[in-house]
Protein backbone atom coordinates (compact mmCIF):
# COMPACT_ATOMS: atom_id res chain seq x y z
CA UNK A 1 0.00 0.00 0.00
CA UNK A 2 2.96 2.39 0.53
CA UNK A 3 4.54 1.60 -2.35
CA UNK A 4 1.80 2.06 -3.66
CA UNK A 5 0.81 5.40 -2.58
CA UNK A 6 4.89 6.03 -3.22
CA UNK A 7 4.14 5.84 -7.20
CA UNK A 8 1.81 7.30 -7.56
CA UNK A 9 2.93 10.67 -5.94
CA UNK A 10 5.64 10.35 -8.43
CA UNK A 11 3.70 9.74 -11.11
CA UNK A 12 1.56 13.10 -10.10
CA UNK A 13 4.86 15.33 -9.44
CA UNK A 14 6.55 13.98 -12.75
CA UNK A 15 3.29 14.72 -14.81
CA UNK A 16 2.83 18.02 -13.19
CA UNK A 17 6.89 18.96 -13.24
CA UNK A 18 6.06 18.24 -17.20
CA UNK A 19 2.80 20.51 -17.59
CA UNK A 20 4.81 23.27 -15.67
CA UNK A 21 7.83 23.25 -18.20
CA UNK A 22 4.53 22.65 -21.34
CA UNK A 23 3.15 26.09 -19.96
CA UNK A 24 6.26 27.79 -19.67
CA UNK A 25 7.56 27.29 -23.06
CA UNK A 26 4.00 27.89 -24.37
CA UNK A 27 4.64 31.66 -22.87
CA UNK A 28 7.59 31.49 -25.30
CA UNK A 29 5.88 30.07 -28.17
CA UNK A 30 3.03 31.96 -28.40
CA UNK A 31 2.58 35.36 -30.60
CA UNK A 32 0.64 38.05 -28.18
CA UNK A 33 -0.57 38.26 -24.76
CA UNK A 34 -3.35 36.67 -25.25
CA UNK A 35 -2.98 33.70 -26.30
CA UNK A 36 0.33 33.62 -23.51
CA UNK A 37 -2.28 33.99 -20.95
CA UNK A 38 -3.68 30.51 -22.25
CA UNK A 39 -0.64 29.18 -21.63
CA UNK A 40 0.18 30.65 -18.37
CA UNK A 41 -3.09 29.21 -17.08
CA UNK A 42 -1.85 25.56 -18.54
CA UNK A 43 0.86 26.52 -15.12
CA UNK A 44 -1.82 27.55 -12.48
CA UNK A 45 -4.52 25.02 -13.07
CA UNK A 46 -3.13 21.60 -14.21
CA UNK A 47 0.53 21.49 -13.17
CA UNK A 48 0.29 23.53 -10.19
CA UNK A 49 -2.48 20.95 -8.69
CA UNK A 50 -0.55 17.67 -10.00
CA UNK A 51 2.21 19.40 -8.17
CA UNK A 52 0.46 19.57 -5.36
CA UNK A 53 -1.48 16.34 -4.92
CA UNK A 54 1.72 14.60 -5.26
CA UNK A 55 3.13 16.59 -2.64
CA UNK A 56 -0.25 15.79 -0.32
CA UNK A 57 0.47 11.85 -1.09
CA UNK A 58 3.81 12.28 0.62
CA UNK A 59 2.52 14.77 3.63
CA UNK A 60 -0.21 12.17 4.59
CA UNK A 61 -3.38 13.44 6.36
CA UNK A 62 -1.33 16.00 8.19
CA UNK A 63 -1.34 20.28 8.46
CA UNK A 64 0.96 20.47 5.58
CA UNK A 65 -1.39 18.80 3.43
CA UNK A 66 -4.20 21.13 4.26
CA UNK A 67 -1.98 23.83 3.81
CA UNK A 68 -1.44 22.56 0.67
CA UNK A 69 -5.53 22.78 -0.01
CA UNK A 70 -5.37 26.10 0.94
CA UNK A 71 -2.43 27.41 -1.83
CA UNK A 72 -4.99 25.19 -4.19
CA UNK A 73 -8.14 27.41 -2.98
CA UNK A 74 -5.71 30.57 -3.36
CA UNK A 75 -4.82 29.51 -7.01
CA UNK A 76 -7.60 28.62 -7.53
CA UNK A 77 -10.25 31.33 -6.49
CA UNK A 78 -7.63 34.42 -7.44
CA UNK A 79 -5.97 32.96 -10.69
CA UNK A 80 -8.97 33.67 -12.65
CA UNK A 81 -9.40 37.29 -11.12
CA UNK A 82 -5.56 37.74 -11.87
CA UNK A 83 -6.05 36.15 -15.53
CA UNK A 84 -9.55 38.69 -15.96
CA UNK A 85 -8.05 41.78 -14.43
CA UNK A 86 -5.15 41.31 -17.19
CA UNK A 87 -7.04 40.11 -20.31
CA UNK A 88 -9.38 43.41 -19.36
CA UNK A 89 -6.48 45.87 -18.55
CA UNK A 90 -4.86 44.31 -21.97
CA UNK A 91 -8.27 45.16 -23.87
CA UNK A 92 -8.44 48.26 -22.40
CA UNK A 93 -5.03 49.45 -23.21
CA UNK A 94 -5.98 48.82 -26.97
CA UNK A 95 -3.88 45.58 -27.46
CA UNK A 96 -5.25 44.60 -30.28
CA UNK A 97 -5.31 40.94 -30.33
CA UNK A 98 -4.40 38.36 -32.89
CA UNK A 99 -7.29 36.97 -34.25
CA UNK A 100 -8.45 33.74 -36.64
CA UNK A 101 -11.90 34.98 -36.45
CA UNK A 102 -13.92 37.41 -34.84
CA UNK A 103 -17.43 36.87 -33.55
CA UNK A 104 -17.80 39.49 -30.94
CA UNK A 105 -20.53 40.81 -32.87
CA UNK A 106 -22.53 38.12 -32.81
CA UNK A 107 -25.93 37.59 -31.96
CA UNK A 108 -26.53 36.07 -28.77
CA UNK A 109 -29.61 33.76 -28.44
CA UNK A 110 -31.95 34.29 -25.57
CA UNK A 111 -32.17 32.57 -22.53
CA UNK A 112 -33.77 29.52 -23.01
CA UNK A 113 -36.86 28.53 -21.18
CA UNK A 114 -36.23 30.11 -18.18
CA UNK A 115 -36.77 33.92 -19.51
CA UNK A 116 -40.39 34.19 -19.59
CA UNK A 117 -41.07 32.75 -16.19
CA UNK A 118 -38.66 35.53 -14.37
CA UNK A 119 -40.36 38.03 -15.93
CA UNK A 120 -43.88 37.09 -14.90
CA UNK A 121 -42.56 36.19 -11.48
CA UNK A 122 -41.02 39.82 -11.17
CA UNK A 123 -37.87 38.25 -9.00
CA UNK A 124 -35.41 40.96 -8.22
CA UNK A 125 -32.26 40.65 -10.39
CA UNK A 126 -29.16 41.42 -8.23
CA UNK A 127 -27.38 42.66 -11.35
CA UNK A 128 -29.94 45.48 -11.87
CA UNK B 1 11.75 12.68 -6.62
CA UNK B 2 11.73 16.37 -4.86
CA UNK B 3 14.60 17.28 -7.37
CA UNK B 4 12.89 16.23 -10.52
CA UNK B 5 10.28 18.70 -9.15
CA UNK B 6 12.55 21.78 -8.04
CA UNK B 7 14.41 21.43 -11.29
CA UNK B 8 11.67 21.47 -13.52
CA UNK B 9 10.05 24.46 -11.41
CA UNK B 10 13.58 26.07 -11.96
CA UNK B 11 13.26 25.72 -15.44
CA UNK B 12 9.49 26.83 -15.83
CA UNK B 13 11.07 30.13 -14.17
CA UNK B 14 14.32 30.68 -16.59
CA UNK B 15 11.45 30.54 -19.58
CA UNK B 16 8.71 32.81 -17.90
CA UNK B 17 11.50 35.25 -16.72
CA UNK B 18 12.70 35.37 -20.45
CA UNK B 19 9.14 36.34 -20.84
CA UNK B 20 9.51 38.58 -19.01
CA UNK B 21 12.38 40.33 -20.28
CA UNK B 22 11.40 40.19 -23.42
CA UNK B 23 8.20 41.97 -23.22
CA UNK B 24 7.28 43.15 -25.43
CA UNK B 25 4.05 44.79 -23.92
CA UNK B 26 3.90 46.04 -20.21
CA UNK B 27 1.18 43.34 -20.04
CA UNK B 28 3.43 40.32 -21.08
CA UNK B 29 5.68 41.36 -18.17
CA UNK B 30 2.89 41.19 -15.56
CA UNK B 31 1.41 38.30 -16.93
CA UNK B 32 5.01 37.17 -16.42
CA UNK B 33 5.11 38.54 -12.77
CA UNK B 34 1.84 36.65 -11.78
CA UNK B 35 3.11 33.03 -13.35
CA UNK B 36 6.44 33.61 -11.43
CA UNK B 37 4.37 34.10 -8.36
CA UNK B 38 2.58 30.97 -8.88
CA UNK B 39 5.80 29.14 -9.68
CA UNK B 40 7.58 30.38 -6.49
CA UNK B 41 4.66 28.96 -4.44
CA UNK B 42 5.05 25.90 -6.15
CA UNK B 43 9.69 26.44 -5.68
CA UNK B 44 8.89 27.01 -1.60
CA UNK B 45 6.43 23.96 -1.56
CA UNK B 46 8.78 21.70 -2.81
CA UNK B 47 11.42 22.73 -1.75
CA UNK B 48 10.03 22.79 1.91
CA UNK B 49 9.79 19.05 1.62
CA UNK B 50 13.59 18.71 -0.59
CA UNK B 51 14.53 20.03 3.11
CA UNK B 52 12.08 18.49 5.13
CA UNK B 53 10.77 21.80 6.41
CA UNK B 54 7.53 21.38 4.81
CA UNK B 55 6.88 25.41 7.28
CA UNK B 56 7.83 27.04 3.83
CA UNK B 57 4.11 26.80 2.63
CA UNK B 58 3.62 29.45 5.22
CA UNK B 59 5.61 31.78 3.40
CA UNK B 60 4.44 30.36 0.10
CA UNK B 61 0.44 30.74 1.30
CA UNK B 62 1.94 34.69 2.06
CA UNK B 63 3.35 35.20 -0.97
CA UNK B 64 0.72 34.02 -3.09
CA UNK B 65 -1.51 37.26 -1.41
CA UNK B 66 1.02 39.31 -1.96
CA UNK B 67 1.60 38.36 -5.22
CA UNK B 68 -2.29 38.67 -6.36
CA UNK B 69 -2.21 42.18 -4.76
CA UNK B 70 0.89 43.17 -6.28
CA UNK B 71 -0.47 42.02 -9.47
CA UNK B 72 -3.44 44.45 -9.11
CA UNK B 73 -1.47 47.43 -8.35
CA UNK B 74 0.48 47.32 -11.25
CA UNK B 75 -2.42 46.63 -13.71
CA UNK B 76 -4.13 49.75 -11.78
CA UNK B 77 -1.25 51.89 -11.90
CA UNK B 78 -0.71 51.22 -15.54
CA UNK B 79 -4.44 51.82 -16.93
CA UNK B 80 -5.42 54.70 -14.94
CA UNK B 81 -1.37 55.58 -13.47
CA UNK B 82 -2.91 56.31 -9.91
CA UNK B 83 -3.46 53.53 -7.13
CA UNK B 84 -6.23 55.73 -5.28
CA UNK B 85 -8.25 55.68 -8.81
CA UNK B 86 -11.74 54.78 -7.90
CA UNK B 87 -13.51 53.85 -11.44
CA UNK B 88 -17.25 55.27 -9.19
CA UNK B 89 -15.69 58.18 -10.47
CA UNK B 90 -15.95 57.73 -14.03
CA UNK B 91 -18.93 59.46 -16.14
CA UNK B 92 -19.31 56.50 -18.21
CA UNK B 93 -18.21 53.95 -15.35
CA UNK B 94 -17.32 51.09 -18.11
CA UNK B 95 -18.23 47.52 -16.84
CA UNK B 96 -20.02 48.82 -13.50
CA UNK B 97 -23.22 47.68 -12.20
CA UNK C 1 -26.47 33.52 10.29
CA UNK C 2 -24.10 34.28 7.72
CA UNK C 3 -22.16 36.33 9.78
CA UNK C 4 -21.90 33.41 12.00
CA UNK C 5 -20.99 31.15 9.25
CA UNK C 6 -17.91 33.74 8.53
CA UNK C 7 -16.92 33.63 11.62
CA UNK C 8 -16.71 29.49 12.43
CA UNK C 9 -14.89 29.69 8.34
CA UNK C 10 -12.19 32.05 9.63
CA UNK C 11 -11.70 30.26 12.93
CA UNK C 12 -11.29 27.00 11.61
CA UNK C 13 -8.91 28.31 9.26
CA UNK C 14 -6.77 30.45 11.77
CA UNK C 15 -6.57 26.81 13.43
CA UNK C 16 -5.58 24.64 10.76
CA UNK C 17 -2.98 27.46 9.96
CA UNK C 18 -1.30 27.78 12.90
CA UNK C 19 -0.61 24.19 14.52
CA UNK C 20 -0.20 25.64 18.00
CA UNK C 21 -2.60 26.13 20.74
CA UNK C 22 -1.60 28.53 23.22
CA UNK C 23 -3.66 30.73 25.12
CA UNK C 24 -1.91 33.86 23.76
CA UNK C 25 -2.31 32.50 19.85
CA UNK C 26 -6.02 31.51 20.81
CA UNK C 27 -6.70 35.23 22.24
CA UNK C 28 -5.21 36.89 19.53
CA UNK C 29 -7.24 34.64 16.56
CA UNK C 30 -10.31 35.32 18.58
CA UNK C 31 -9.49 39.14 18.12
CA UNK C 32 -8.57 39.10 14.84
CA UNK C 33 -11.60 36.96 13.66
CA UNK C 34 -13.85 39.63 15.43
CA UNK C 35 -12.29 42.29 13.63
CA UNK C 36 -12.43 40.57 10.12
CA UNK C 37 -16.09 40.02 10.89
CA UNK C 38 -17.02 43.23 12.02
CA UNK C 39 -15.17 44.73 8.99
CA UNK C 40 -17.39 42.80 6.16
CA UNK C 41 -20.26 43.33 8.41
CA UNK C 42 -19.70 46.95 8.28
CA UNK C 43 -19.12 46.67 4.73
CA UNK C 44 -22.00 45.12 4.11
CA UNK C 45 -20.84 42.35 1.75
CA UNK C 46 -21.96 39.35 4.64
CA UNK C 47 -25.07 38.57 2.08
CA UNK C 48 -25.98 35.85 -0.52
CA UNK C 49 -22.98 37.34 -3.12
CA UNK C 50 -19.94 37.14 -0.40
CA UNK C 51 -20.74 34.22 1.30
CA UNK C 52 -22.92 31.94 -0.69
CA UNK C 53 -22.85 29.44 1.82
CA UNK C 54 -25.61 27.46 0.16
CA UNK C 55 -23.03 26.48 -2.31
CA UNK C 56 -21.03 24.54 -0.34
CA UNK C 57 -22.67 20.94 0.03
CA UNK C 58 -23.28 21.49 -4.11
CA UNK C 59 -19.86 22.33 -4.25
CA UNK C 60 -17.82 19.21 -3.81
CA UNK C 61 -19.21 17.43 -6.89
CA UNK C 62 -19.27 20.66 -9.10
CA UNK C 63 -15.66 21.03 -8.71
CA UNK C 64 -14.89 17.40 -9.36
CA UNK C 65 -16.44 18.45 -12.74
CA UNK C 66 -14.95 21.53 -13.62
CA UNK C 67 -11.57 19.65 -12.62
CA UNK C 68 -12.07 16.87 -15.36
CA UNK C 69 -12.55 20.04 -17.85
CA UNK C 70 -9.63 21.42 -17.08
CA UNK C 71 -7.67 18.35 -17.37
CA UNK C 72 -8.93 17.72 -20.83
CA UNK C 73 -9.19 21.38 -21.96
CA UNK C 74 -5.34 21.90 -20.43
CA UNK C 75 -4.40 18.31 -22.36
CA UNK C 76 -5.13 20.09 -25.57
CA UNK C 77 -3.74 23.37 -25.21
CA UNK C 78 -0.50 21.22 -23.90
CA UNK C 79 -0.41 19.30 -27.56
CA UNK C 80 -0.47 23.11 -28.76
CA UNK C 81 1.86 24.04 -27.36
CA UNK C 82 4.52 21.22 -28.37
CA UNK C 83 3.37 20.99 -31.95
CA UNK C 84 5.73 22.29 -33.79
CA UNK C 85 3.37 24.08 -36.10
CA UNK C 86 1.53 25.85 -33.71
CA UNK C 87 -2.12 25.51 -35.48
CA UNK C 88 -3.90 27.83 -33.03
CA UNK C 89 -6.56 29.70 -34.14
CA UNK C 90 -7.57 32.92 -31.80
CA UNK C 91 -11.33 33.42 -31.52
CA UNK C 92 -13.64 36.54 -29.59
CA UNK C 93 -16.70 35.36 -29.11
CA UNK C 94 -19.83 36.20 -26.88
CA UNK C 95 -22.00 34.01 -24.51
CA UNK C 96 -25.12 34.26 -22.41
CA UNK C 97 -24.74 33.28 -19.14
CA UNK C 98 -27.84 31.84 -18.10
CA UNK C 99 -26.96 32.10 -14.44
CA UNK C 100 -29.48 34.17 -11.83
CA UNK C 101 -27.83 35.58 -9.40
CA UNK C 102 -24.41 37.15 -9.27
CA UNK C 103 -22.61 35.00 -7.52
CA UNK C 104 -23.91 32.27 -10.36
CA UNK C 105 -22.28 34.19 -13.10
CA UNK C 106 -19.14 35.17 -11.21
CA UNK C 107 -18.52 30.99 -10.91
CA UNK C 108 -19.39 30.57 -14.74
CA UNK C 109 -16.90 33.31 -15.39
CA UNK C 110 -14.06 31.88 -13.57
CA UNK C 111 -15.00 28.19 -14.16
CA UNK C 112 -14.36 29.54 -17.83
CA UNK C 113 -11.24 31.72 -17.47
CA UNK C 114 -9.92 28.61 -15.12
CA UNK C 115 -10.04 26.00 -18.60
CA UNK C 116 -6.88 26.49 -20.23
CA UNK C 117 -7.98 27.78 -23.55
CA UNK C 118 -10.27 30.02 -22.34
CA UNK C 119 -10.55 33.36 -20.66
CA UNK C 120 -13.48 35.98 -20.21
CA UNK C 121 -12.62 39.81 -20.77
CA UNK C 122 -15.24 41.38 -20.39
CA UNK C 123 -19.00 40.81 -18.49
CA UNK C 124 -21.55 43.12 -19.07
CA UNK C 125 -24.91 42.17 -17.62
CA UNK C 126 -25.34 38.69 -18.43
CA UNK C 127 -23.01 38.80 -21.75
CA UNK C 128 -20.03 37.37 -21.03
CA UNK C 129 -16.92 37.90 -23.75
CA UNK C 130 -14.65 34.89 -24.23
CA UNK C 131 -11.04 34.63 -25.79
CA UNK C 132 -10.71 31.06 -26.98
CA UNK C 133 -7.01 29.83 -28.39
CA UNK C 134 -9.23 27.88 -30.88
CA UNK C 135 -12.39 28.41 -33.02
CA UNK C 136 -13.27 24.72 -31.29
CA UNK C 137 -13.33 25.71 -27.80
CA UNK C 138 -15.67 29.18 -28.56
CA UNK C 139 -17.85 26.84 -30.14
CA UNK C 140 -18.13 24.41 -27.19
CA UNK C 141 -18.96 27.45 -25.28
CA UNK C 142 -21.75 28.25 -28.24
CA UNK C 143 -23.46 25.50 -27.09
CA UNK C 144 -23.43 25.89 -23.67
CA UNK C 145 -22.36 22.50 -21.90
CA UNK C 146 -21.05 24.31 -18.93
CA UNK C 147 -23.28 26.72 -19.20
CA UNK C 148 -26.11 24.39 -18.00
CA UNK C 149 -24.09 22.72 -15.01
CA UNK C 150 -23.45 25.83 -13.68
CA UNK C 151 -26.72 27.03 -13.89
CA UNK C 152 -27.47 23.50 -12.30
CA UNK C 153 -24.88 24.04 -9.43
CA UNK C 154 -26.82 27.37 -9.00
CA UNK C 155 -29.64 25.73 -9.43
CA UNK C 156 -29.43 23.86 -6.06
CA UNK C 157 -28.93 26.89 -3.72
CA UNK C 158 -31.91 28.68 -5.75
CA UNK C 159 -34.12 26.19 -4.34
CA UNK C 160 -32.59 26.05 -0.95
CA UNK C 161 -33.56 29.88 -0.65
CA UNK C 162 -36.98 29.33 -1.74
CA UNK C 163 -37.58 27.17 0.85
CA UNK C 164 -35.76 29.29 3.72
CA UNK C 165 -37.69 32.09 2.83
Amino acid sequence: MEMIAFYASWVLIALGSFFLVAGALGMLRMPDVYTRMHAASVIDTLGATLLVFGLMIQAGLTLVALKLVFVLALLFFFGPVASHALAQAALHADIEPILAEDRRGRDVPPKAGEDPSRKEGGQHDPRQ
Amino acid sequence: MFYVATGAILLALLFVVIRAIKGPTVFDRALAGNSIGTLAILLLASYGFLTGRPEFLDIGLTYGLLNLIGTFAVLKFFRHGDLAYDITDDEEKPGWK
Amino acid sequence: MRTIFLAIALALFWLALSGHYTPFLMSVGAVCIILTVALAYRMNIVDEEGVPVELILAAPAYWFWLYIEIVKSAWSVTRLILDPRLPISPTFTRVRAGQKTAAGIATYANSITLTPGTITTGVEGDILEVHAIVSGGADDLEQGGMDRRVSRFEGSIATTNKEKA
